[in-house]
């Protein structure tokens, strides 16, 4: 949670300076927001990496655990598609690219203003934030009524972090390996599926 | 678009190259902070921007919808999951 107030802080610092004009054109370029981006990539990928304990979880949940993610990743895909026909300035793979940031919103949003320009960027990084705020908000309801994996299918990439403590209350304790699970596939799975709908339109 | 996979994928490797190194323990820290500068250079980018600084009312609009289809969605998956998989005997008469 403390993570997500310094991001949005320094997102708003950024457009704030930008109104008023105080950034350089040299920033504004582009080129080196690039180079950071690909940085960040880089060590993305060292944290898929070094994390040892997917295939251990696997094990001791038996098969059935690997259809808590699929289930996140079809549900999304299936509802953004759909809802992307009520939404005339979107196109289908607009709305996947964005719905693939599964509450990811810093990196979804920072790969799609860079691929796809800031307007777009700022449509992933809002409906993402909602995306998790919507869990921290409605996890009681979702368990009530659609069952203990519901938050955490909704929780996307964040049931390893942020969402965590809200699902280990709500769902039970014995839902957090499942929740810390779920949050690292779909995490990893968040740059490959964005650059995905990026390469395709 | 090819940059980003192979880019993440030598990522892969180095990591798994040196997942026993003390080194490891820094870089959800280094993320973070990468992330931090990141977002601070989109919303320059989005200051600067007339168009989408005009449009934010809708550009929200359009990401509320987005993600309520979204959790929407997982959420009914869900619970064909948890109804069909999950769900023990017992919970199911309460």
């Amino acid at each position: 949670m403390r993570d997500s107030v310094i991001y949005l802080l320094f997102f708003a610092l950024g457009v704030v300076l930008a109104a008023v004009g105080l950034i350089p054109d040299t920033l504004l370029s582009g080129e080196i927001s690039k180079w950071i981006l690909y940085l960040l990539l880089f060590f993305v990928g060292i944290q898929i990496g070094t994390s040892k304990n997917i295939f251990r979880v696997v094990r001791s949940f038996g098969f059935k655990i690997v259809l808590i993610p699929l289930a996140t990743t079809l549900g999304t895909f299936l509802a953004v598609a759909l809802v992307s026909f009520a939404l005339p300035n979107r196109s289908v793979i607009d709305c996947l690219t964005v719905g693939s940031g599964f509450a990811y919103y810093s990196l979804s949003s920072i790969l799609i203003s860079e691929y796809k320009g800031a307007e777009l960027g700022t449509v992933a990084l809002l409906a993402n934030i909602v995306r998790e705020f919507l869990v921290l908000i409605f996890a009681p309801w979702m368990v009530k009524y659609f069952g203990r994996l519901a938050p955490i299918n909704a929780g996307g990439a964040t049931t390893m972090d942020t969402t965590l403590p809200i699902i280990t209350k709500f769902s039970g304790a014995d839902y957090v390996v499942i929740a810390l699970f779920h949050g690292m596939i779909i995490d990893f799975s968040v740059p490959l599926w964005v650059s995905f709908f990026l390469s395709i339109q | 678009m090819i940059n980003i996979f192979l880019i993440i994928f030598s990522g892969i490797i180095v990591g798994r190259l040196f997942r026993n190194s003390r080194f490891t323990k820094y870089v959800g820290k280094i993320i973070s902070a990468i992330i931090v500068l990141l977002l601070f250079f989109l919303g320059m980018e989005v200051g600067n921007n007339e168009q989408v600084m005009q449009n934010f009312r809708l550009i929200g609009l359009d990401a509320f919808v987005i993600a309520l289809a979204a959790t929407l969605g997982s959420v009914l998956c869900a619970w064909w999951v948890y109804r069909k998989f999950f769900r023990r005997k017992k919970e199911k008469n309460a």
